[in-house]
């Protein structure tokens, strides 16, 4: 595992942020003062606004109100001087078909003011960076498979020398090996630059992640590293059983029941009592602190099932 | 921004929407010759050639209509279906540069059929120093409006079959009902008027007066230029004030 040292640390201040598509609020009000760097994840459900969020950030969408600070620039008043310091590959883009990959990145450069010859020598690195099979290179994009696509895609703003580049849903649609590629250059990337992507999926915001923000429903629920997102947990830690009933009263803590057996959330001092009991009772169980995807349920799907 | 910079962004347009597209599939430099073409070369046909100078004029004036038009189709899949644009507004390309990096595309695109329609004048049509400034002065005019539109629509476009329809109506009114391969004269009355509802119709009457197809009174001339003028202005203005660069919505 490859080890760097972040230099990138990036301001984002939210004052009343808040975003409407037609009178119905998508996003905010969002009040936020975050020191970001390496990579931050938003998560969320579908249509939580990740997508609306990223967008404002990245000076394409107007808000329907409030301030927003991204490294001390002012978003909505000053976006031309932040358009120099970001990038973005947005949801569902794909390469331009009529054109090949250092075609693709190298105009891309030029768009940042590059010129012809150092875009094109730029491209080149950038591609090898991302890992595309040399020899596609110079094929059209639309010859490329799906993975290779977001490869390319990522190496467009990698090669600039942009300090904040947004991913919206970089791995969606990937198979797990494209996945752990793209994981890999974003982990390289990270050292220099801060990253905020969106992501459905939840195993890759914990792996990946140095900052989390969970949306829901348009706010934001929960910020801060995996270990604050534990720790702000009534309930930190997970006992997982084979069985679907295992004849012990949980005092202090909620009970998951699954097809795969069960999962106890709780504290600390009741884990230990409760693992006590699986012992004797000879029920085959894991333990451990709450993964994201526990914090997720905890925090979003139980209101969602409360909703029902 | 440097200037070296700035003819980088303008030349990246370029390259995206016409130099790279031409050079990776040369068959299109074929289709937008023949796209001005074939109907030129219907009205000289059916004319037995007594058309032959308006309809070359007419189809170099139309191609230029169409590299304005074709900014739209052109802007709205960019942005809609490969989501180019919303990386090149989170950049440092402002929109201006954006628009005149394709609008040079589009000309780009049509650098075939000017090259061919320009012998072809030079060949069959007598034409002055003067009558060459009156037909490019209505033609920048014209080229700038069907722009403004293009990109106007392009940016409150939401998807692309609402975009074909726009580009579908924009084409009617632009080109099928102006007369703008043979005089106007030739449209009966009461249909005649509905020539006038298209702009181009006004750019078609000063380059046909200028070259002396059909005479038309000063005023008459002064009429065409005001209201081309005048559309083309709006167009402008209102491109300028509603399309959503960075969108609203």
């Amino acid at each position: 595992m490859e080890h760097y040292i972040i230099i990138a640390m990036v301001e984002l201040k939210c004052s009343g942020l808040l975003k409407k598509y037609e009178g119905k609020r998508a996003l905010g009000p969002l009040n936020l003062d975050l020191k970001l760097s390496g990579i931050t994840s938003i998560i969320g459900r579908n249509g939580a606004g990740k997508t609306t969020f990223i967008r404002i950030l990245a000076t394409e969408l107007m808000p329907t109100k409030g301030r927003v600070e991204l490294d001390g620039i002012d978003v909505i008043n000053n976006p031309s001087e932040l358009r120099n310091k970001i990038a973005i590959v947005p949801q569902e883009s794909r390469p331009i078909p009529w054109m090949t990959p250092i075609q693709i990145v190298s105009s891309y450069l030029m768009l940042r003011g590059v010129g012809l010859k150092e875009a094109k020598m730029k491209a080149v690195d950038a591609l090898k960076t991302v890992g595309l099979d040399e020899k596609f290179f110079n094929k059209l994009s639309h010859k490329l498979s799906g993975g290779m696509k977001r490869e390319l895609m990522l190496a467009t703003v990698i090669a600039s020398d942009a300090k904040i580049i947004f991913l919206d849903e970089p791995t969606t649609g990937l198979d797990p090996i494209s996945r752990k590629e793209v994981w890999r250059v974003l982990n390289k990337l990270k050292k220099d630059r801060l990253i905020i992507l969106t992501t459905h999926y939840l195993e890759e915001a914990e792996s990946l992640s140095d900052y989390i923000i969970l949306i829901n429903k348009g706010k934001v629920i929960s910020a801060g590293t995996l270990a604050d997102l534990i720790n702000s947990l009534k309930y930190p830690y997970s006992i997982r059983a084979s069985a679907k009933r295992v004849g012990i009263r949980v005092r202090n803590g909620v009970v998951i029941k699954s097809e795969k057996g069960m999962q106890i959330l709780t504290t600390e001092k009741s884990a230990k009592t409760i693992i006590e009991k699986l012992i004797k009772k000879r029920v085959e169980f894991s333990f451990g602190k709450v993964s994201l995807d526990d914090i997720f349920y905890t925090l979003v799907g139980k209101e969602y099932e409360n909703e029902e | 921004m440097k200037m070296r910079s700035r003819l980088s962004q303008l030349y990246s347009s370029v390259l995206v929407n016409s130099i790279y597209p031409m050079k990776n599939h040369p068959i299109i430099l074929l289709n937008t010759i023949l796209g001005t073409i074939g109907v030129m070369a219907v009205v000289i046909f059916i004319s037995h050639g007594a058309l032959l100078d308006v309809a070359l004029v007419g189809a170099f004036m139309m191609s230029i209509i169409f590299s304005g038009v074709g900014i739209q189709q052109d802007l709205a899949h960019l942005k809609i279906d490969l989501k180019w644009q919303d990386m090149v507004v989170s950049s440092p390309t402002s929109a201006v540069m954006y628009v005149i990096g394709m609008a040079i595309s589009e000309l780009a695109y049509s650098i075939p059929t000017f090259i061919l329609l320009g012998a072809l004048i030079a060949i069959f049509v007598h034409i002055t120093l003067m009558v060459i400034l009156t037909i490019s002065a209505a033609i920048i005019v014209m080229f700038v409006m069907a722009l403004s539109i293009g990109f106007l629509l392009s940016t409150v476009s939401s998807d692309i079959i609402q975009n074909f329809a726009f580009g579908g109506v924009l084409s009617v009114i632009l080109s099928t009902i102006s007369p703008i391969y043979y005089p106007i004269t030739y449209i009966p009355l009461p249909f005649r008027y509905l020539a006038y509802l298209s702009p181009t119709t006004y750019a078609a009457e000063i380059a046909q007066n200028a070259l002396g197809l059909i005479h038309l009174s000063s005023l008459n001339i002064s009429l065409d230029w005001v209201i081309t003028l005048a559309i083309a202005s709006v167009a402008l203005v209102i491109a300028i004030k509603k399309s959503q660069w960075r969108e609203k919505d």
